[in-house]
């Protein structure tokens, strides 16, 4: 579980994250939502200790993370996994070798056993016959999966994914929020993820923070983001006619059930 | 930014290369990786300038020596000091500045904007020590390296120009180049190489490994790299002049 209280974070003078307060449970795909400029990445980047915040407090399962020192943190960023927006593979190694690297830092196994143990998280994110092609030489969603596969590859505790759908055709799109979900579930552990993708809030969001202009907006959960009377949240969800009709149709046919189940609270189990 | 600014921050990435490796085999491995990149794939370009380096001085040396009064022998210590002293140490490094350099600004650059060098972070990584570290310590064993191999190539350039050209025979110019000889030349190109290794890495490491922005930065970090680095080559040059001669 990630603890954020009260965190600060701003540059030059001006605030960018002013006050954010969140928990993110194991288990759950916690999504940070909102427009270009609302603070999202930075508070995923203060999270992880890229950014240093003005104040507040950051805690992975009660550790203090914003108090630790930098050897202290070294040790927990290796229950950190990270996916980047645009994968971040190095570019001078191969698949493989990517995700083989972690494991080259961290562990003394031998090379059979990493490398066995590379072809498992390969398989895993469903990726076949690549372990010797360069990054150059796949496509954007095998990038992305190859980047999580790096990711999870030390078991880690904590997994951020920063805009895993940028970039990406909607069916590619799907099948990396499925990746991510099944993952979080499958080792229980703390996702968070930063996205702009509406399809990945409703099919992925567990838990859902909204930001906007440095504050937490909204919070809540895929079920619980359509009811919303938040006009800035509609705003931004259902910014397009298409998404705001597909949005009064979703609605119409929830209140028919709503009258006939007259039980709210069991629809939104 | 201001001068002190980035001097500030230029301190900040020395001192914090200093840290214990996560992994000293992967630590080591990246210095080779760095030997090779540095010394080995700039040994075409040194050996060719080096060559031609020494032949046209020569040449030149022989042109301007009219006075019949003057053995002709003195072309070769004459070459062997200016290749020594100044050609090998200064130009090779100038040119490495230029080669090395803008490599190692480029490279950084592009991990820096590929959020490569963040993914080093978050794994726990030191990316001074691991990154900017094995660059320095590598341009230090090698260019050394490369200058006494210049020096070397410039000598025989100016040895075959001379010769060829019949401006000298081979036992003339082998005399001259064993008269007066001072080892302390020797010592003094060592310590320039040291110097100008370590501004060379340095300086492109630092342009490289701070960039902010896209692919136009990363060009403009390497050309100002290459700057930076020749102006204070050219600089401490003089400096090591006065002092040590």
């Amino acid at each position: 579980m990630i603890e954020v209280k009260d965190l600060k974070k701003g540059f030059g003078g001006k605030p960018v994250i002013n006050g954010v307060s969140a928990v993110f449970e194991n288990g759950k795909c916690n999504l940070i939502i909102g427009s270009s400029g609302s603070g999202k990445t930075v508070l995923m980047k203060c999270l992880v200790g890229l950014f240093e915040p003005d104040s507040g407090e950051i805690s992975y399962s009660g550790q203090n993370f914003t108090a630790m020192n930098e050897e202290e943190r070294k040790i927990l960023r290796r229950q950190i996994g990270m996916l980047f927006q645009g994968s971040a593979l190095f570019d001078s190694m191969t698949v493989e070798q990517n995700i083989m690297f972690p494991l080259d830092m961290f562990t003394n196994d031998s090379f059979a056993t990493k490398l066995k143990r590379v072809n498992e998280v390969l398989e895993r994110v469903n990726m076949k016959d690549v372990n010797k092609k360069f990054p150059a030489e796949i496509s954007g969603g095998m990038k992305k999966r190859v980047g999580i596969g790096r990711a999870i590859v030390l078991n880690p505790k904590y997994l951020f994914c920063d805009e895993p759908n940028s970039g990406l055709d909607p069916l590619t799109s799907i099948l990396i929020d499925k990746l991510i979900k099944e993952i979080t579930l499958e080792y229980n552990i703390t996702t968070v993820v930063n996205t702009h993708d509406m399809n990945s809030v409703m099919e992925t969001g567990d838990h859902i923070i909204y930001m906007y202009q440095g504050l937490k907006e909204w919070e809540g959960s895929n079920k619980e983001i359509i009811f919303s009377k938040n006009k800035k949240l509609n705003d931004f969800i259902f910014a397009s006619e298409f998404l705001q009709d597909a949005k009064d149709m979703r609605m119409l046919e929830m209140r028919g059930k709503i009258d006939n189940d007259r039980n709210m609270d069991e629809l939104l189990k | 930014m201001n001068i002190f600014t980035e001097l500030g921050r230029f301190l900040l990435m020395i001192t914090g290369m200093f840290s214990k490796p996560e992994n000293m085999k992967m630590y080591w491995k990246e210095f080779m990786h760095q030997c090779v990149e540095i010394g080995i794939r700039s040994l075409g370009i040194v050996v060719i300038i080096s060559v031609f380096m020494g032949a046209v001085s020569a040449l030149q040396t022989a042109y301007q020596l009219v006075s019949p009064l003057i053995p002709l022998s003195t072309i070769a210590q004459i070459v062997r000091d200016t290749v020594i002293l100044e050609f090998s140490p200064t130009l090779v490094c100038i040119v490495l500045a230029g080669v090395v350099g803008s490599k190692i600004a480029g490279e950084l650059g592009n991990m820096r904007v590929s959020e490569q060098i963040d993914a080093l972070e978050i794994m726990g990584i030191n990316t001074r020590t691991y990154l900017v570290l094995p660059k320095i310590l590598a341009a230090l064993l090698t260019i050394p390296m490369l200058v006494i191999i210049s020096a070397v190539l410039g000598i025989v350039g100016g040895k075959l120009a001379a010769v060829a050209t019949g401006i000298v025979s081979a036992s003339q110019f082998d005399k001259g180049l064993f008269q007066y000889f001072k080892p302390y030349n020797v010592f003094f190109a060592l310590a320039k190489s040291y110097t100008f290794a370590f501004i060379i890495s340095s300086i492109s490491s630092f342009y490289g490994y701070y960039v902010n922005g896209g692919a136009l930065e990363i060009g403009r970090a390497s050309t100002k790299s290459v700057v930076v680095s020749c102006v204070l080559i050219l600089l401490a040059d003089y400096v090591l002049s006065a002092i040590l001669l």
